[in-house]
């Protein structure tokens, strides 16, 4: 036992989880993860409310204290592969209320590389400030954040990842409450990263846009049903698997599927 | 009745008696109000509250144990040890409660509040009984009575206060991230636990340096009543503790001073009152989020949108459903335009006579009609054409319109761009007829006469 979970992963793996679970309350919320993300790609997190998606997620981040499992991040724990992790939390996590502007929140990105004590030096500023022209906000910097609509202080979430400059990103749930609009310029940029041949996961809700987004997918119900690129997960068969029998949902999803190949 | 002499001299610090209390409760007030932003910003007002009750028991247990062992029960170092102790226990009482049963913070907070204090007056009672030494003294820390310090006592309350202004100033950022973003700080490698116990450390320190002066009940008003009348004035962190800090330190000036003169009033109760009054001053009139700004916002805006409305009624009741040529300036009926919006007759007369103030209308006629100058028909031509313009974007591109549509923008094109407003203007085309000034709506309401 102890000579398995000493295993190093390749270091060309951003991601690799093995026999994760998380309880909480003595009750399980996600048992028996094991699962290899390969670099470079897009790939959407699904599966039902409740079946553990932020948790993989926080998780991972070491946000969460683990039952059992280990994750490593280009074959390092997380708290030496930090560097390299961004992350957005989910946009309700946050009080928008909060006396900041927007680029307050993104600068927030560099406070890793900061350190104690050291004030946000003029550079945090300037590269916050790019990623908020990256992002579209640039007019918006210095609005405070309650001023921003859903879908600018989604983005604004995400500005503050980019400053992260990292290699593989954590994203929970982008795409909720977002225009349809923000949702392409979302979609663009996660694209764009990606071909800069980072890793970005992705908890995401709406089906139907999974085979247009994605190249990979884990399907996730507590436990992973199944994962692995796209066009060979996502099928009518695994998503019965992962939802259960709600009919009109897998219809619809199916017919995606058939409309992308 | 002290004359305005003795006031000048204590305000500004000549008489010898006072000037260490006030300086004391300036700095203790900057201090509490620099911490009370956090504490207001973590939402652990309720935490500040119970920490300040739950460190009675302590004073009275530091006291007992003193005078047991022989020592001087008053001694200011060690009472405030025993209050930080028993504030420091109470805390870790709600963290268990919550932690381990199903009971929420708040109830566990109210319990462990009530429980505490209650603890404290048993042992204030035991110790009046006690022969060695009167408790006479230890009920300041109740209310608060600045008359009972000394000066050894201010050495240590300036030291305290002084620490605590530097480590917050020093951590500022990585509060201000804890205070916004836990999670997101947790993944960043911030120690999140400790940042947020040396945050209620240093919010115990305050508490209990103020203890003396403003009494376990009122500091938690000390701590977040001025961070909460801050608040109203600016949208920004470091301004808002700043100002915090400000009204804090000046709450414990005027405070201090005041309850020079008027001993039998407790300096605490003073100095929570003059902090409720700035209060509810930035509640009224503070320029961010101040009761009478967001009002006035209301009416400005209520008056934008009936001049506007008024100028689009006017426009489109000259043009009169054909949109043949020049539109010729013609007396319109009160009666006509009130078909159109649902207006009282005296809001009607008032969003006239403002207009006529701009010079957009003529004098209202006797018999209640009016007419648009020719400087009111090119601002009421502009404005429909905008209102027309926006309509058919949402129309066309209802998927993202919503998220850019600016009624109250001056220049669509300033929105939307050139070449959007050029096709929308080409678009509009297909529904209008030539030599119209502006295109026709989309569609149009059919207007009650």
């Amino acid at each position: 036992m102890q000579n398995e979970q000493t295993v190093i992963s390749p270091k060309s793996l951003p991601l690799t989880i093995r026999d994760l679970t998380v309880a909480y309350h003595r009750k399980p919320v996600i048992w028996d993860i094991d699962l290899t993300i390969p670099e470079g790609k897009l790939v959407s997190i699904v599966g039902p409310n409740g079946a553990g998606k932020t948790t993989l997620i926080k998780a991972c981040l070491d946000l969460i204290p683990r039952s059992s499992g280990e994750v490593s991040i280009y074959g390092q724990p997380y708290k030496q592969a930090r560097q390299r992790v961004g992350y957005v939390p989910q946009r309700e996590s946050v009080d928008w209320d909060f006396p900041v502007s927007a680029l307050d929140v993104v600068a927030m990105g560099t406070y890793g590389q900061l350190g104690w004590f050291r004030r946000v030096s003029k550079r945090s500023k300037a590269l916050s400030m790019q990623a908020l022209e990256r992002v579209g906000l640039a007019d918006y910097a210095h609005r405070q954040i309650s001023q921003l609509s859903g879908g600018q202080q989604q983005r604004t979430f995400l500005a503050r990842a980019l400053v992260q400059d990292a290699d593989i990103y954590f994203m929970d749930e982008p795409f909720a409450a977002v225009d349809a609009a923000t949702e392409r310029a979302i979609v663009e940029m996660l694209k764009e990263i990606q071909e800069r041949g980072k890793t970005v996961l992705v908890v995401h809700h709406d089906l139907a846009t999974v085979p247009q987004y994605f190249d990979w997918t884990v399907l996730l119900n507590m436990r992973v049903v199944a994962a692995g690129p796209t066009d060979e997960v996502f099928n009518q068969q695994n998503l019965r698997r992962t939802y259960g029998g709600k009919l009109t949902l897998l219809t619809q999803a199916a017919n995606e599927v058939e409309r992308s190949r | 009745m002290p004359d305005f002499a003795d006031i000048w001299y204590v305000l500004f610090l000549r008489d010898y008696n006072t000037r260490l209390v006030v300086i004391c409760t300036i700095l203790l007030g900057c201090a509490c109000g620099l911490m009370g932003g956090f504490l207001l910003l973590r939402k652990r007002s309720l935490m500040g509250d119970m920490l300040s009750h739950a460190t009675l028991p302590g004073v009275g247990l530091a006291f007992m144990l003193a005078v047991s062992l022989g020592g001087n029960g008053k001694s200011l170092p060690i009472l405030l040890m025993g209050a930080a102790f028993s504030g420091v226990l109470g805390c870790w009482a709600v963290l268990c409660i919550r932690n381990h049963t199903r009971i929420k913070d708040d109830a566990a907070m109210g319990i462990v509040l009530s429980v505490f204090f209650g603890a404290g007056v048993a042992v204030l009672g035991l110790i009046q009984t006690m022969p060695e030494g009167s408790a006479a003294g230890l009920e300041s820390f109740i209310y608060g009575k600045t008359a009972s310090m000394v000066a050894s006592d201010f050495q240590i309350l300036v030291i305290v206060t002084i620490s605590v202004l530097i480590c917050s100033l020093l951590l500022f950022k990585e509060f201000r991230l804890l205070c916004f973003d836990e999670a997101f700080a947790a993944a960043l490698g911030w120690p999140v636990k400790f940042l947020d116990v040396l945050l209620l450390a240093l919010v115990t320190a305050v508490t209990v340096a103020g203890l003396q002066a403003v009494g376990l009940i009122l500091i938690i008003a000390f701590l977040i009543t001025p961070a909460a009348a801050a608040r109203f004035w600016t949208n920004q962190l470091d301004r808002m503790l700043l100002l915090s800090a400000l009204i804090g330190g000046a709450s414990g000036w005027l405070g201090a001073s005041l309850s020079a003169f008027f001993p039998r009033l407790p300096a605490g109760a003073l100095i929570v009152l003059v902090a409720a009054v700035c209060f509810v001053i930035s509640m009224l009139i503070g320029t961010e989020r101040g009761v009478l700004v967001r009002y006035l916002h209301q009416v400005q805006l209520k008056g934008r949108i009936g001049r506007q409305h008024l100028l689009r009624a006017l426009y489109e009741i000259l043009e009169g459903g054909r949109s043949q040529g020049e539109l010729a300036l013609r007396p319109v009926p009160f009666r006509q335009i009130r078909g159109r919006r649902t207006w009282s007759d005296a809001h009607l007369r008032d969003y006239i006579r403002r207009a006529y103030h701009e010079g957009l209308v003529e004098a209202p006629t006797k018999d209640d009609s009016i007419q648009l100058t020719v400087a009111g028909l090119a601002e009421a031509a502009h404005l429909t054409r905008n209102h027309r313009l926006w309509e058919l974007y949402l129309i066309e591109y209802a998927d993202v319109a919503t998220s850019r549509v600016d009624r109250d923008a001056d220049m669509v094109e300033h929105v939307l761009g050139e070449k959007m407003v050029a096709q929308l203007e080409s678009k509009l085309q297909t529904y209008r007829s030539a030599g119209s000034l502006v295109p026709e709506s989309p569609h149009p309401i059919i207007p009650g006469d």
